[in-house]
């Protein structure tokens, strides 16, 4: 039985991902696979929504520090939103606020991506 | 439930395959519970075992599944000790730095967090060498703590 799950669909032209399940180093694989296939494809506006994420490890934080830089470099972002507390706790922890937009809602997410579009830089 | 059944349920082994994590965390998290840790730190400590055996599976075993890791709880009345062992290559995290968040994220760094979540969630943490070739990793969560 498959611990993690993803769903791909679009929402105002963005690429939102909906992560379920338990994102550790067995699983972290299959999210790699969706972001380079949505990179491949020039789809560099994303969204993560880990409203059904009940678990995360380093192995899947080192997914989204995999990506962000080719995302960005391409004028794009990976915005993170829906976060549990027990999730946004480990991002919190390893102070992945600096460098990524995590957002309370996915559509504030979406109005962040319509308004500016770019990521905030870390370390300022 | 007899002596060696009690001693069997503090002792959980597993071969070095990441399949076997989610396994891990729910054996970590009900002892801790029993032991009367409360949610979040059960969470925690099931976090940092997840991560010193992801640690074992690929650095010590080079990612071969089929080897052998054992993690033995040991409750004690202020504290809960885990003992994660294996027969791989030894790895010294104590000549690993922990990284500057602030400039690991400004230079899109990767990798080597496992040992950062570690080292701020755990009370204590150790290595020893245990019998013959095995090496044992030490976690240790203070029922005190925060």
């Amino acid at each position: 039985m498959s611990t993690f799950k993803i769903e791909h669909r679009e929402n105002n032209a963005i690429n939102v991902l909906d992560l379920k399940g338990y994102l550790d180093a067995h699983t972290a694989p299959e999210l790699e696979k969706t972001f380079q296939s949505l990179i491949d494809t020039n789809r560099f506006r994303i969204i993560v929504n880990c409203r059904d994420l009940t678990y995360i490890s380093s192995a899947g934080l080192g997914v989204f520090m995999a990506y962000i830089e080719d995302v960005r470099r391409n004028q794009g972002d990976i915005k993170l939103s829906n976060m549990s507390p027990k999730v946004f706790n480990v991002f919190d922890l390893l102070g992945f606020p600096l460098l990524y937009e995590i957002t309370p809602d996915e559509a504030d997410a979406v109005k962040k991506f319509q308004e500016t579009g770019k990521p905030p830089k870390a370390g300022k | 439930m007899n002596r060696n059944e009690k001693k069997t349920g503090m002792r959980l082994t597993i071969n070095s395959s990441t399949d076997r994590l989610r396994e891990v965390r729910d054996f970590v998290s009900d002892r801790a519970r029993d032991a009367g840790f409360r949610d979040e730190v059960v969470h925690t400590i099931a976090l940092c075992c997840d991560e010193a055996c992801t640690n074992v599976i690929k650095h010590a075993y080079a990612n071969a599944p089929d080897r052998e890791i054992d993690i033995r709880i040991i409750p004690r009345r202020d504290e809960m000790e885990i003992v994660i062992t294996h027969d791989g290559e030894s790895f010294d995290p104590d000549t690993i730095k922990s990284p500057d968040m602030k400039e690991y994220l400004s230079h899109y760094r990767k990798g080597g967090l496992g040992l950062h979540l570690i080292r701020s969630l755990m009370d204590k943490v150790f290595y020893k060498q245990g019998n013959g070739s095995r090496y044992e990793v030490h976690l240790v969560k203070f029922h005190s703590s925060p």
